[in-house]
């Protein structure tokens, strides 16, 4: 219980001191600024912050989906190999096979003039060099897989035919088609609705259940990392600002950026008559370089003269687990919800 | 406060967009200064009712009043005098603020539009505290959309809606574009607005949490009709219709211990296609609990309170099954 790295011998994906920045127009955009994460074997890790806090582009880096002109430096390690700094054709055997990744919103995805069975089988004739006969039968196999109900009539259905969460399956079933130790999925439900996303994440579980899939979830909705995430990962401005298994992050938040999140959301139970939302005032900054300073200072309650001269380092918070936090100044354990 | 009229009374609504049955058959009242929220998912026809009741389009069949008034059929010009009387705030504040005015020019555009013309040295001053009432400085009158933050369009947006000071405020979906932070202050604004204000409020959303933080009361609509009404009490505490306790069951709660602790009610993926609704019940290709005669009756509406459910299952005195415990094969035998 000492301060060991939560890497084990099970770590499937090694982030280490990534940074990625994108020349613009108007100078430098500081996109990811020493982000680490770990990914442990049938774990699923959830990545949660506002929009260009940088949880995207950390996704997309790991197996090189970011465009030429982004600067990636640091390490990301797939089962020891190095993927930062690749050759593409070392990268394309990565892709598919080990990573694979699920995006936001399935309908610009998917190719729209062909059926998902040949989508699916395409996967399978590229990596797997499956004959088109056999991809097909294992694309409805995999239909099943994701809970399309029957499967072997919507092997021959056009994307625009099938309905939102089903595209998403859809999705699903190509990302896992070559049964890849990583999964990525970027707001994998944030289009869909409520009653769709619950069937969606069970999918999620499923696969991480039955095949030990890793999956590193990006999202937005605290409820999606309530319900999935074994552990999270909270970016804010490009950094990881705290990491913590999932039920310590909400019961114990350390960074001020998380507890504010937190209590921001409304919770059951409670109407505008007697309580009142917190907010954060401000906004996500656009960085062109990183200082040396905690970057939620500026909109921070417990903000000082340190948190603006130097950048609090990513350290064990508390009493010595597995949870980190970057601040100077860690929350106090308020109980934010003391009578529920 | 005795006899002031309903803000918003909707009959028998109806809106078809050629075959495709959008609203069939709503009705509604929201007494003045009351919220009430419209819950439903894409497709529900939720956001069609809204653009029915500030008449975006012209409604097939039923009766909009608003504040007394009717308003099904009149036309733009005859509607003028009752623009004032509602006005709305829609999901992406980017979309539908002019990129071309100034903030102050579009805040005062209701004003403009309803014949009081407004002198541009006198604009300021009575845009200013409009501004200020939704938490903008006054110099932002001289600001564009683009220089402005999504969280400040939106409150331009609803400064925008209430220039007017109108009797009722259409909100559809305001917070769904915005990042959680920036949703805490907008719904925060909405509630302080309308507590000190005393508007009424049709707030369309899908997102349950925001309903029940806002919301007096709370309508459930599904396939283009309503499914359930009620107090927001009782539709948190004890909702009756299988599709609203689906619903409330599907949301995850961002509490890690609690969330995992709950049964999930799974519902197939698919909205039916509202070019030809299933018979009966609409939500019976989708309900755990369905049985036969719910492909062949239309569910009356049980009356509950002040609101109802429309649902075979539910008895005369308001009770029925949950789908969130019920096992499906015990609840008819």
């Amino acid at each position: 219980m000492t301060t060991a790295p939560a890497s084990t011998a099970t770590t499937v994906l090694e982030m280490r001191d990534l940074s990625v920045s994108f020349p613009t127009e108007t100078g430098t955009v500081s996109a990811v600024d020493g982000a680490a994460l770990d990914l442990a074997a049938g774990e699923i890790v959830g990545m949660v912050g506002e929009s260009g806090c940088g949880k995207s582009v950390t996704g997309m880096s790991i197996a090189g989906l970011l465009p030429g002109s982004a600067r990636v430096t640091g390490s990301v390690r797939l089962n020891g190999t190095e993927l930062v700094g690749a050759r593409e054709s070392a990268l394309r055997r990565v892709r598919g096979r080990e990573i694979a990744y699920i995006f936001q919103e399935p309908m610009t995805s998917l190719n729209p003039v062909l059926t998902v069975g040949r989508q699916i089988g395409e996967v399978l004739q590229v990596h797997e060099r499956m004959s088109r006969r056999a991809a097909h039968a294992r694309a409805v196999e995999l239909l099943t897989l994701v809970g399309i109900p029957s499967a072997t009539h919507r092997v021959g259905a056009y994307p625009h035919q099938l309905s939102g969460g089903m595209r998403q399956r859809v999705m699903i079933a190509m990302a896992v088609a070559c049964g890849p130790k990583v999964l990525v999925a970027d707001e994998p439900t944030t289009a869909l609705d409520v009653t769709v996303q619950a069937g969606i994440l069970q999918v999620l579980r499923d696969l991480r259940d039955r095949l030990g899939t890793s999956i590193l979830i990006i999202t937005h909705d605290l409820g999606v990392i309530a319900d999935i995430a074994d552990r999270v990962v909270v970016m804010y401005a490009g950094r990881v600002v705290e990491r913590a298994p999932v039920t310590d992050l909400f019961a114990r938040p350390y960074h001020h950026y998380t507890a504010g999140l937190l209590s921001a959301s409304p919770k059951p139970g409670r109407h505008a008559s007697t309580a009142r939302l917190a907010e954060i005032p401000g906004l996500v900054p656009v960085l062109s370089t990183q200082p040396d300073a905690c970057t939620f200072a500026d909109r921070c309650p417990a903000a000082d003269a340190r948190c603006r001269e130097s950048a609090p380092p990513l350290e064990v918070a508390g009493d010595g687990t597995d949870h980190l936090a970057a601040c100077w100044h860690p929350c106090p354990p308020q109980p934010r919800e003391a009578n529920r | 406060m005795t006899s002031r009229p309903n803000a918003l009374e909707i009959e028998d609504l109806v809106m078809h967009f050629g075959p495709v049955r959008a609203v069939d058959g709503v009705s509604l009242t929201i007494a003045a200064g009351r919220v009430t929220a419209l819950v439903g998912e894409s497709g529900s026809g939720k956001s069609t009712v809204g653009r029915c009741v500030v008449r975006l389009v012209e409604p097939t069949a039923g009766v909009v009043r608003i504040a007394g008034a009717d308003v099904t059929h009149l036309s733009r010009r005859q509607l003028r005098p009752h623009r004032d009387a509602v006005s709305i705030v829609f999901q992406d504040p980017a979309a539908s603020l002019d990129p071309r005015m100034l903030v102050g020019e579009i805040v005062a555009e209701p004003l403009r539009l309803a014949g009081r013309r407004v002198p541009r040295r006198e604009r300021e001053a009575r845009v200013a505290p409009q501004l200020e009432r939704v938490g903008l400085r006054a110099e932002v009158a001289r600001r564009y959309p683009h220089e402005l933050s999504g969280g400040q369009r939106q409150r331009v947006s609803i400064a925008r809606a209430l220039v007017s000071e109108p009797m009722l405020l259409i909100a559809d979906e305001p917070t769904s574009a915005l990042d959680v932070s920036v949703q805490a202050s907008v719904l925060n604004l909405l509630a302080d607005l309308q507590r000190d204000i005393g508007f009424a409020c049709l707030f369309i959303t899908h997102d349950l949490s925001a309903v029940e933080y806002l919301a007096d009361d709370i309508a459930v609509m599904y396939l283009g009709q309503l499914v359930e009404k009620g107090s927001r009490e009782r539709i948190f505490a004890r909702p009756a219709h299988p599709y609203t306790q689906a619903l409330l069951a599907a949301a995850p709660v961002a509490d890690p211990v609690r969330q995992r602790q709950r049964q999930p009610v799974l519902l197939g993926d698919d909205l039916p296609s509202a070019l030809d609704p299933p018979s009966g019940c609409r939500f019976r290709t989708r309900c755990p609990l369905a049985f036969d005669t719910c492909a062949t009756e239309v569910p009356p509406q049980v009356p509950i309170g002040d609101g109802m459910a429309a649902c075979h299952l539910v008895r005369p005195d308001g009770t029925g099954p949950d789908v969130r415990t019920a096992d499906p094969s015990e609840v008819l035998s």
